[in-house]
C-alpha cells in the first residue's frame, strides 16, 4: 500500500515543476514516441494488415483481403521458402561456430603484444570496413568457375556460388573473412579492460595459461560475451547483402530477407505475399529477442 | 553480375531490365545523375515557362506540339544510350520549338521503382518496354490511349502488335529492339568448316561435330535468373509455336501442360550440348568462353557484343535459332522492343501524344543515331541505316523477315510471376532435369494462385 504521504509528497514534486519543465519533458518523450510509433509500430502493423490482403501496389482500393492463403501459399507451394528457413538457422549455427571462436582466438593471440601485433590486427580487422557487398565481389574474383583464384590454383572445376550444395558454404566463409576481425577487435577490447592483477594471482597459484583463461579470464568477461551473443543472432538475422550480390537469394542462397526483397522490391509487386514472409521475419526474430531480454533481466535481477 | 558500362558497339537501347542487377556504380550514378537533374530541370522549367508553347505546323494528328517533360531510363552521362536519347528530345526542340525537360534516372532505380513513379507525379511521356510490362499499366489505367496516333509511317504489322493492349488499342511507341539469336564467331566457324545450320537435323549434326571436336557446343549462363528464359522461348516457340508463347505468358495456357511438358524435355535433351555449371556463370562470362573459341555458339540478345573483346566482336556473326517442327517453322523470335508511353498522370496528354508520335518518326530515330557513337536498331523502317555495323543491319533484316515478335518471357508475363517464380524453377530444371513434371507443377500452382 502507498503511503498517503508519499503520494502527497510526489504530487507536491509535481507541482513545483513549473509548465516549461513539463513541456520540455513532455516533448522530449512526446517526439520519439510518435517517431516510434510512425516509423516502426505503424508500418509494422500495416505488413500485418498486408499479409492476409493480395495487392499490386496501384490504388487502394485494389487490396484485395485474402485471408491466410499468403501464409497457406508459403508454406505449401513456395518452394524457396522452407529452405530459406533452413539456411537462416545454418547462418546462425555457422556465425556462432566458426567466426566466434576464430575471432576470440585471434584476440587472445594477439594480445600477448607479440611482433606485429599491430599489424595484425589491422588486417584481421580490414574487412569490416569493407561493405558485405564489396566482400561479394572480391570473394568472386576467388570464386568465379572459369577465371577464378581457386579454381585457377588447384585445378579443380568447382562452380563455387552456382553448385547449390557449395555456394551457402562458400558464402558463409566470405561473411566469416569480414565478421571475424568484428568479433576478434570486441574480445581484444574485452581482454585490454581485464585488471592485470587477475592473471598475475592465478600466475602465482600456479594456473595454466589454458587454465588461467578458461577459468579466470572468460567468466571476467561475462559481459563482452553477451555481446557478441546478441551480435550473432543479428548479424544472422539480417544476413542479406552478401547473397543478394551473388544471386539475388536464389539457388542454394535463399534466405527470408532475400524472399522478401525478391516478392516486393523491383518489378514484382507481391506486397500481401511479401508481407507474410516479412511476418515470419518478424516472428521468428521475436523470438530471439525475447531469449535475449530474458537472459538479460534475469542477470540484472541477480 | 550487371548491366556492363557501356564498352564497345552496343546495338541496343538497353539491355532488358532483368538483366540487369543492382549495380552499385549506377546506383551512385542514378543518385548523382538525378540529383543533377532535379537542379538542371528546375532550370528547364523555368526556361520554358516563360516561352508559351508555340505550336509550329506539324502534321500530327493527335495534340499539338507543347512543351513535355520527358522521363528516361538512362542517367546523365551514362553513354551512348543517353547521348541518343537527349539528341532525339534536343532535336524535337529544334523542329516544334517545345521545350522536352529531360528527367534522366538510372536505368534500373527507373525500371524498379516505376510503380511509384507512374502514381506520383510522372512526366508526360517516359521511355518503357512493349509487350505485358506495358499492358498492365494499360490495364490499370496508368498511361494513355495512343490509338489515335497509330498506323505510324514506318512501323510494321508486328510492331503495331506488341503496342497493343488487351483492349486492342495502342499504348506503346517502339523505338529500337534487339533480337534474340544464336551468335559465332565466324573464325572458329571456317577454321572448322561449319556453316550455319538450315535444319533440325543440319544443327543436331553440328552439336554433335562440335563435341567430337571438343568444343562446348553452346555457353551458357543461368547466375542471372533471366538468361535461361531465352532458351526456353525459343524452344517454346520453336514447338509450339507464337501464338502459344502468347497464350502461356498470358495464362490462358497452363504451364503443366504436355506443351510445356515437351519444351523441358526437348531442353534435357539439350542441355548436354550446354555449359556445364551454368547457375554460377554471369553471360559475360559465357560470353568470353565464345570469344575465346571454348564454346562454339551463344543463344543470348544481341547485347552479347557487350560481352567480348573488340576483335571478337568484330568477327560476330549470328544465325536464328532453327525449325524443331517443320509445322510450326521459324518465323518466331524474341525482339524485345524498348520505346515509349505517355503517362495518364503526366501534366499535358496533347503535348505529350504530340511528342510521342514524333519519337516514332524515322526522323526522331535517326536524330538519335546521329548524335551517338552507338547506334541502336530503329523500330522505323524508314529510319537511315547508314551508321549500322554488319551485325545490325543482318539483326534489321531477320526481324523484318520474322513473322512474330516475341518479347521475351518476363517482358510478355504477369512480372510476379517472371520475377518470383519463373526464374527460380528454370533454375531448379537446370539443377534436376529429371524433375519436369515436378518443376511445371509447382510452377503451375503458383501461377494459378498469383493469377488469381
Amino acid at each position: 500500500m502507498a503511503t498517503g504521504t508519499r503520494r502527497r509528497q510526489s504530487r507536491r514534486v509535481e507541482t513545483k515543476r513549473g509548465w516549461k519543465d513539463r513541456l520540455v519533458i513532455g516533448t522530449m518523450i512526446g517526439v520519439p514516441t510518435l517517431l516510434v510509433f510512425w516509423l516502426v509500430w505503424l508500418p509494422a502493423a500495416a505488413s500485418v494488415l498486408l499479409s492476409f490482403t493480395r495487392w499490386n501496389g496501384f490504388k487502394f482500393s485494389a487490396i484485395e483481403w485474402v485471408g491466410t492463403k499468403n501464409y497457406v501459399d508459403i508454406t505449401t507451394i513456395y518452394p524457396p521458402f522452407w529452405p530459406a528457413i533452413r539456411h537462416n538457422l545454418i547462418w546462425l549455427a555457422f556465425l556462432f561456430v566458426l567466426p566466434t571462436i576464430l575471432g576470440m582466438v585471434l584476440a587472445v593471440v594477439l594480445d600477448r603484444n607479440m611482433w606485429g601485433s599491430r599489424f595484425y590486427q589491422t588486417a584481421f580487422y580490414l574487412p569490416v570496413v569493407l561493405s558485405l557487398a564489396l566482400v561479394g565481389f572480391i570473394w568472386q574474383l576467388f570464386y568465379s568457375t572459369d577465371q577464378g583464384l581457386i579454381n585457377e590454383v588447384f585445378g579443380s572445376k568447382v562452380d563455387w556460388y552456382g553448385d547449390p550444395s557449395v555456394n551457402l558454404w562458400a558464402v558463409l566463409v566470405a561473411t566469416a573473412w569480414r565478421h571475424t576481425g568484428y568479433i576478434m577487435l570486441i574480445y581484444l577490447a574485452g581482454l585490454k579492460g581485464i585488471d592485470a592483477s587477475l592473471r598475475e594471482a592465478a600466475a602465482v597459484d600456479g594456473a595454466s595459461e589454458v587454465k588461467t583463461f578458461f577459468h579466470v579470464i572468460f567468466p571476467v568477461m561475462r559481459p563482452i560475451n553477451m555481446i557478441v551473443l546478441v551480435i550473432v543472432v543479428i548479424e544472422s538475422l539480417r544476413a542479406f547483402d552478401l547473397v543478394w550480390i551473388v544471386n539475388k537469394g536464389r539457388n542454394g542462397l535463399e534466405l527470408i530477407s532475400a524472399l522478401v526483397s525478391q516478392n516486393v522490391i523491383g518489378e514484382a509487386t507481391r506486397y500481401g505475399f511479401g508481407s507474410a514472409l516479412a511476418v515470419i521475419m518478424m516472428v521468428i526474430s521475436s523470438v530471439f529477442i525475447a531469449i535475449y531480454l530474458r537472459i538479460v533481466f534475469r542477470e540484472e535481477r541477480r | 553480375m550487371a548491366r556492363p558500362v557501356t564498352r564497345g558497339p552496343r546495338p541496343s537501347l538497353t539491355i532488358p531490365g532483368s538483366v540487369s542487377g543492382v549495380d552499385r556504380r549506377s546506383i551512385l550514378r542514378g543518385a548523382l545523375g538525378t540529383g543533377a537533374l532535379l537542379a538542371a530541370s528546375g532550370a528547364l522549367a523555368a526556361c520554358s515557362s516563360d516561352s508559351s508553347s508555340p505550336s509550329t505546323g506539324s502534321s500530327s494528328g493527335a495534340g499539338k506540339p507543347g512543351n513535355v517533360k520527358f522521363g528516361i531510363n538512362e542517367a546523365r552521362g551514362s553513354g551512348p544510350a543517353y547521348d541518343r536519347l537527349a539528341a532525339i528530345a534536343a532535336a524535337y526542340t529544334q523542329k516544334t520549338g517545345a521545350q522536352v525537360s529531360l528527367n534522366a534516372v538510372d536505368h534500373n532505380t527507373f525500371q524498379e521503382s516505376i510503380t511509384t513513379y507512374l502514381q506520383g507525379s510522372p512526366d508526360d511521356v517516359f521511355t518503357w518496354f512493349a509487350g505485358y510490362r506495358m499492358a498492365q499499366f494499360a490495364e490499370a489505367g496508368q498511361i494513355t490511349d495512343l490509338s489515335d496516333i497509330w498506323p505510324i509511317d514506318g512501323m510494321s504489322d508486328a510492331f503495331k502488335k506488341a503496342a497493343t493492349a488487351a483492349d486492342g488499342k495502342q499504348y506503346f511507341v517502339p523505338v529500337s529492339y534487339y533480337p534474340w539469336a544464336v551468335f559465332y564467331r565466324k573464325s572458329v566457324f571456317e577454321k572448322n568448316g561449319w556453316t550455319e545450320p538450315k535444319s533440325q537435323d543440319d544443327f543436331m549434326a553440328l552439336l554433335k561435330d562440335m563435341q567430337g571436336k571438343k568444343i562446348t557446343p553452346f555457353a551458357f549462363a543461368a547466375k542471372d535468373a533471366w538468361a535461361p528464359m531465352g532458351t526456353f522461348d525459343i524452344l517454346n516457340m520453336r514447338l509450339n509455336g507464337y501464338d502459344f508463347h502468347m497464350e502461356l505468358t498470358k495464362g490462358k495456357k497452363k504451364w503443366d501442360s504436355p506443351e510445356v511438358k515437351r519444351v523441358f524435355e526437348t531442353w534435357k535433351t539439350l542441355l548436354p550440348y550446354h555449359q556445364e555449371n551454368s547457375l554460377g556463370r554471369t553471360w559475360q562470362e559465357a560470353a568470353t568462353s565464345m570469344a575465346k573459341g571454348e564454346c562454339g555458339m551463344y543463344l543470348l540478345g544481341s547485347f552479347v557484343v557487350d560481352g567480348v573483346p573488340k576483335d571478337a566482336a568484330d568477327d560476330l556473326d549470328f544465325f536464328t535459332f532453327p525449325a524443331l517442327d517443320a509445322t510450326i517453322g521459324a518465323d518466331a523470335l524474341d525482339a524485345p522492343i524498348d520505346g515509349f508511353c505517355v503517362a495518364e498522370g503526366g501534366a499535358d496528354q496533347e503535348a505529350g501524344k504530340a511528342f510521342a508520335k514524333w519519337l516514332g518518326s524515322a526522323e526522331a530515330a535517326d536524330a538519335g543515331n546521329n548524335a551517338s557513337s552507338v547506334p541502336f536498331i530503329a523500330a522505323n523502317s524508314g529510319a537511315s541505316t547508314a551508321k549500322y555495323g554488319a551485325l545490325q543491319k543482318k539483326s534489321v533484316e531477320v526481324v523484318q523477315n520474322a513473322k512474330s515478335i516475341a518479347q521475351f518471357l518476363d517482358r510478355d508475363t504477369n512480372a510476379d510471376l517472371a520475377n518470383t517464380v519463373i526464374t527460380v524453377s528454370l533454375q531448379n530444371f537446370i539443377k534436376n532435369p529429371d524433375d519436369i513434371d515436378g518443376i511445371t507443377a509447382s510452377i503451375q500452382q503458383q501461377a494459378a494462385s498469383i493469377l488469381g
